[in-house]
């Protein structure tokens, strides 16, 4: 099994003035599902291509099993790759596409017939081996793709963006259908997107990159719950972490604007303070807690995004159910867990631990009005 | 404004002056030459039979449609592999292929014809090139044959053959390449099974266009050949204005359009003529 392991080993890639990969090292261990997460441009694409051999290392070097592939042409190094866009063979016809491979490594007949067979079946598509490409949905497109490059058997597929393309409900029966397929073909996957859910929903792992360089690397938990850094912290979940700038205080940092509430010790000044906007407590009612005024609210059905103002900044709050408070002063309560100091570069703090709000959200006698604490 | 038309009017009254010019220049040629060829010398279809049993315009045509065929296979190829360059060559390069390409096009046919005549007569430059290079002895026969005819016929139509073919060429996706390098196939597969198929509406298309421009080529064979090689261009010339047997060249003129129309129609049917210029 020790051939689907995939090294990088401070892989570069190059183009005159760009560095579009910049020393990238990670291991992926025989059939872990492997996540390259990132904005548009960060180098995701260029680096699995570097992997599939479509795309030369400028530095560094690449090994799949035991072997150093860095130099490799793209058959010789046993893995399959779907692509961003599909990259269908428009004047093939779908069974074509999907024996092209197979065909290339010249499998003898009968063997394609009936890998063809059994790969159809398992995505789905025996009624449409004959159709042409430009006769298919974008779904169906997606599975011919999918097909293609799982027919060869590899230990290692590399998928890039396979779901771009897709409307929300396909994209998440599909995100499901490849989850199944790779625990069920016991395969090697790296999977690229740069979109958090899916990475969340199916990696093993996640690697975020940004600027060709790793930010983070580890499980979907451990990027959510330890983001590395600001931009870990606001990449991943949605809305984004709200992040406030600190300022020093009486009796501790403060957030910019709001100069009564010590929310980190004062070490934390000039950082930033991120909390997730499903872990904010607002309550209409309670006496306690970072005072801040609801701007508008956003019913998103399940939940209710609110906007609201602490000191200068705009804070996301995410309450369960239908709420109306639009311009209604509130008070902002979150457990100090939640809470994550970043210094001024951006990296997370541990050295510090944010200040405990005060919490007496029944302090006041008072019937609670609209809201209340939503936990 | 003298009058106000309806915006409609305004936009069909620019519409006119086409299907006019196409009616006077076309169509009302096109009737003439049709009743030349059933009423001169005599009303029949006398002509038309002496198209079909005459062994000696058999042997133009015949002779046309292989030239047009050679022709056209031969600008293909440099055209393909022009394009093929242009392709994949850095914007230097690319200008240097176009200019290639461009230059022959501000030039007459005339001229052109005139000067592969001196570069390709018995002590022209090629020749003379040769024998000083020691590779021949005695000068090559270039010109009054057909040789001479096909290289410059090829010159002149691979600037046609070329921008359908590269049109072709830039609508692949170089990703697919990509995808079938990916799949394990080695470039030469990935030319032979990816690259041309996909090119090869292109191909036809060219290959059609080349082929009907060379029916209708006079100058060239005529100079060129210096008489031994009769295309069907010139045997209408000859007929008409020579012999003055205007009733048989008309109607191979009728047969040529015929031939050309349906060449035409086989383009339309199997290659997508937008695609080709787009
Ligand atoms: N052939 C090339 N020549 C020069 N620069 C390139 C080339 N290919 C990619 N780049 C640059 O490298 C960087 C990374 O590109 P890459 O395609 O890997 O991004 P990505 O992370 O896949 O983005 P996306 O999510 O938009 O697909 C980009 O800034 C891009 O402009
Ligand atoms: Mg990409």
């Amino acid at each position: 099994m020790s051939q689907s392991r995939i090294r990088l080993e401070r892989v570069t890639k190059r183009w005159d003035a760009t560095t579009a990969v910049d020393g990238i090292s990670f291991d992926v261990t025989p059939g872990q599902f492997v996540i390259l997460l990132g904005p548009s441009g960060c180098g995701k694409s260029t680096t699995l291509r570097m992997i599939a051999g479509l795309e030369e290392a400028s530095d560094g070097q690449i090994h799949i099993g035991e072997r150093d592939v860095t130099r490799l042409p793209p058959g010789d190094r046993g893995l399959s790759m779907v692509f961003q866009s599909y990259a269908l063979f428009p004047h093939l016809s779908v069974a074509d596409n999907i024996v092209f491979g197979l065909r290339s490594r010249k499998v003898p007949k009968d063997e394609q017939r009936q890998r063809l067979a059994k790969v159809a079946g398992l995505v789905d598509l025996t009624d449409y081996l004959h159709r042409k490409p430009a006769q298919l949905s974008g779904g169906q497109r997606q599975r011919v793709a999918l097909a293609r490059s799982i027919i060869s058997e590899h230990p290692i597929c590399l998928m890039d963006e396979p779901l771009s393309n897709l409307d929300a409900r396909l994209r998440s029966d599909m995100r499901r259908e490849i989850k199944a397929l790779q625990s069920r073909l016991n395969m090697t996957v790296i999977y690229v997107t740069h979109d958090q859910v899916e990475a969340m929903s199916m990696g093993d792992r996640v690697i975020l990159m940004q600027h060709g360089k790793i930010v983070q690397d580890g499980t979907p938990d451990e990027l959510y719950n330890r983001p590395a850094s600001a931009f870990a912290a606001s990449f991943i979940g949605s809305p984004a972490m709200n992040l406030l700038p600190l300022e020093a205080g009486k009796e501790g940092a403060v957030i910019v604007g709001e100069p009564h509430t010590p929310v980190a010790p004062l070490e934390a000044v000039g950082g930033q303070l991120g909390i997730r906007p499903e872990d904010i407590a607002l309550s209409t009612t309670s006496t306690t807690g970072v005072p801040a005024m609801v701007v508008s609210d956003e019913y998103l059905g399940a939940d209710t995004i609110a906007h609201v103002t602490v000191g200068n900044h705009n804070v996301r709050v995410r309450m369960s159910g239908k709420h109306a408070l639009a311009g209604q002063p509130c008070r902002l309560y979150w457990a100090r867990e939640n809470a994550h100091l970043f210094a001024a570069d951006g990296l997370r703090r541990d050295d510090l631990t944010p200040t405990p709000l005060p919490r007496s959200p029944h302090s006041i006698p008072r019937p609670p009005v609209v809201g209340s604490f939503q936990h | 404004m003298i009058t106000r038309l309806p915006e409609r009017w305004q936009y069909r009254l620019l519409l006119w002056p086409l299907p006019v010019l196409l009616l006077l220049c076309y169509v009302v040629p096109f009737a003439g030459i049709v009743t030349w060829s059933v009423t001169l010398p005599e009303l029949g279809v006398d002509n038309y039979a002496r198209l079909a049993n005459d062994p000696s315009i058999h042997a133009v045509l015949w002779r046309t449609l292989y030239l047009c065929t050679i022709v056209g296979v031969c600008a293909l190829l440099l055209a393909f592999l022009m394009a093929y360059c242009w392709l994949y060559s850095s914007s230097r390069w690319q200008r240097w292929v176009e200019l290639c390409i461009f230059l022959p096009f501000f030039i007459s046919v005339l001229v052109r014809t005139f000067g592969w005549l001196v570069a390709l007569r018995n002590n022209g430059l090629v020749n003379s090139w040769l024998q000083e290079l020691g590779l021949i002895d005695s000068p090559l026969a270039l010109t009054r044959n057909t040789l001479g005819v096909i290289i410059a016929m090829v010159h002149f139509m691979v600037p046609f053959a070329f921008f359908p073919l590269l049109s072709s060429m830039r609508q692949i996706d170089d990703r697919v390449l990509l995808a079938a390098r990916g799949l394990g196939a080695s470039r030469l597969r990935v030319f032979i099974s990816i690259f041309l198929p996909q090119t090869l509406p292109g191909l036809l298309g060219a290959f059609i266009m080349v082929f009907v421009f060379c029916l209708g080529f006079f100058i060239i064979p005529a100079i060129l050949g210096g008489g031994s090689t009769l295309m069907a261009a010139e045997y209408v010339f000859l007929q008409m204005f020579q012999t003055y047997n205007w009733g048989i060249g008309a109607a191979l003129c009728v047969l040529m359009l015929v031939l050309v129309s349906g060449l035409v129609w086989l383009l339309m049917r199997f290659s997508r003529v937008e695609r080709l210029v787009g």
